[in-house]
């Protein structure tokens, strides 16, 4: 199997912090990788990394084998859903015009309503985005990412205001994405159940990469779990 | 009013030069309103102040050293803004009161007010050649086929910079050319209204717009269309009353505004 992301000794150093120190994995081809920590363990500086915008790093990250430093077209093979979509409530667009502006080739405008009818959201096409709830936004800009077709789907721990009914049709549709279409999923959570349920591989993450491999590795090792949830149990602490 | 006043050329060429100008200011302003600038054409059209007051002191055709200054002062802003981490709004406030400090000073050298700087201040849409027409029409053709071939871009990186930028748009270049287009648009539109009132033709249009329009080319379709008729009853109007039209304009697109208020406050419109 190819690999879709190779990150080497990637580094970022803050002023005060040190965010992610010396985190190297390679992520195959189809694999569905979760990857869980404390907040504050780098998953964003990580994920702003992995799509360019943050370039203050060292070491390498690769793309099918492209460093992304060097390549001037990698985000085509990524689409990439953010944690909240964030948009101005009253902004005069479409869910058909969101997804349009994802798209690279305006000649393929046929994919906007196939793409759309893959995440059963054809018949809200013409309703204005502010209109929508939660978990149809999150389907829109899950739609938004596939209208180019990438081979890499990044989601950003994107459950946040979304009912159970609609965070189980949410699972199932990255489900189906992985395991019919192929693509592979680099998914951020702080769901361990549902990291369990979904991903075939899991990275542990908190400023160093302390775990990688199979997900059935992790969770059937209980000291590593314990040790995970002990670091997010203190973190959470700290934070209350 | 007999429709014999559509028959003089000064009013031929005023209704058709405002109706260019109100289509070109209401694009623009869709983009600039949404980025939540709406204002930055304001500190635009006083910075030109500056830009006039100079041309007309070194005896230079004043719009030329106009669109000089206001797209430099655009830049100007832009850097500044993320630079030294200034708010955009205090960075409009900056450039708004500089411009016009630059030209007062100016003015004051070169022997006071005059009639050509009340024209400016004020909007002269009435005394504007063939010549100037066709140069407004030819300079808004070309801005309108920049936003036309950018479309996509632009309209990315307004709705969310981030995602834009995760999609390859090179957002920053972007910022940079909707700026310089906005500086453009600025001086073009100081003609129709004046320095004092270009933020009404930019924003006014545009927030009545949002309240009606679903998709986004609908949305900047009824702008302009709003623009268009404010621009073109409001010269008729000043006509009739031999008034400024500047003032006619901007106080009928502020009855349309109203209207839309009050439509939506009726509950006719059902949109948030």
């Amino acid at each position: 199997m190819l690999n879709a992301v190779e990150i080497s000794n990637l580094t970022v150093k803050y002023p005060e912090v040190i965010a992610l120190d010396d985190v190297s994995f390679v992520v195959k081809q189809g694999d569905f990788l979760g990857i869980i920590g404390p907040n504050g363990a780098g998953k964003s500086t990580l994920f702003d990394s992995m799509l360019g915008l943050n370039t203050t790093y060292t070491g390498t990250i690769k793309f099918f084998d492209e460093d992304i430093k060097k390549s001037k077209t990698y985000h085509k093979s990524i689409g990439y859903v953010p944690q909240r979509p964030e948009f101005e409530n009253n902004f005069p667009a479409t869910v058909s015009d969101v997804v349009r502006m994802a798209l690279e080739k305006k000649s393929d405008e046929n994919k906007i309503d196939e793409v759309l009818q893959r995440l059963w959201i054809h018949e809200l096409r013409n309703r204005r985005i502010g209109e929508l709830s939660g978990g149809q936004l999150q389907r829109v800009f899950i739609a938004k990412a596939l209208v180019n077709d990438p081979k890499i789907l990044i989601l950003d721990e994107p459950i946040t205001g979304v009912d159970q009914q609609n965070i189980d049709l949410f699972f199932s549709i990255l489900k189906e994405l992985n395991s019919k279409n192929g693509i592979t999923i680099i998914w951020s959570s702080h769901d361990l159940d549902a990291v369990n349920k979904l991903a075939n591989h899991v990275a542990c993450l908190n400023r160093t990469l302390f775990f990688h491999g199979e997900s059935e590795k992790f969770f059937s090792d209980d000291e590593l779990v314990k040790q995970y949830s002990e670091a997010s149990m203190q973190e959470h602490m700290h934070h209350h | 009013m007999s429709f014999e006043v559509l028959t003089y050329g000064f009013m031929q060429r005023a209704i058709l030069t405002g109706a260019i100008i109100a289509i070109l200011s209401s694009v623009i302003g869709l983009f600039l309103v949404l980025r939540r600038y709406s204002l930055f054409g304001d500190a635009l059209a006083h910075s030109s102040f500056g830009g006039i007051a100079l041309g007309l002191f070194a005896g230079v055709y004043p719009l030329w050293t106009a669109y000089g200054v206001s797209i430099l002062s655009a830049l100007i802003i832009t850097k500044i803004k993320t630079r030294y981490n200034i708010s955009g709004d205090a960075s409009i406030a900056v450039l708004l009161s500089s411009g016009i400090a630059a030209g007062l000073v100016i003015i004051s050298f070169s022997g006071g007010f005059t009639l050509d700087i009340f024209s400016f201040l004020f909007g002269s849409i009435l005394l504007v050649s063939v010549n100037d027409t066709v140069v407004i029409a030819a300079l808004a053709g070309a801005i309108l086929m920049v936003i036309l071939l950018f479309f996509r871009q632009i309209l990315y990186s307004t709705f969310n910079e981030k995602q834009a930028k995760v999609s390859g748009i090179p957002v920053e270049k972007i910022n940079y050319l909707l700026i310089i287009l906005a500086g453009l648009t600025v001086v073009t539109s100081i003609q129709l209204v004046g320095v004092l009132l270009i933020s009404a033709l930019f924003v006014i249009p545009n927030v009545t717009a949002i309240m009606y329009g679903r998709s986004f080319k609908q949305t900047m379709f009824i702008s302009m269309s709003f623009s268009v008729l404010s621009v073109v009853s409001g010269i008729l109007i000043s006509y009739v009353f031999d008034i400024t039209p500047a003032g006619t304009i901007v106080i009928f697109s502020v009855a349309l505004l109203a209207i839309t208020m009050g439509i939506k406050s009726a509950g006719l419109l059902s949109k948030n």
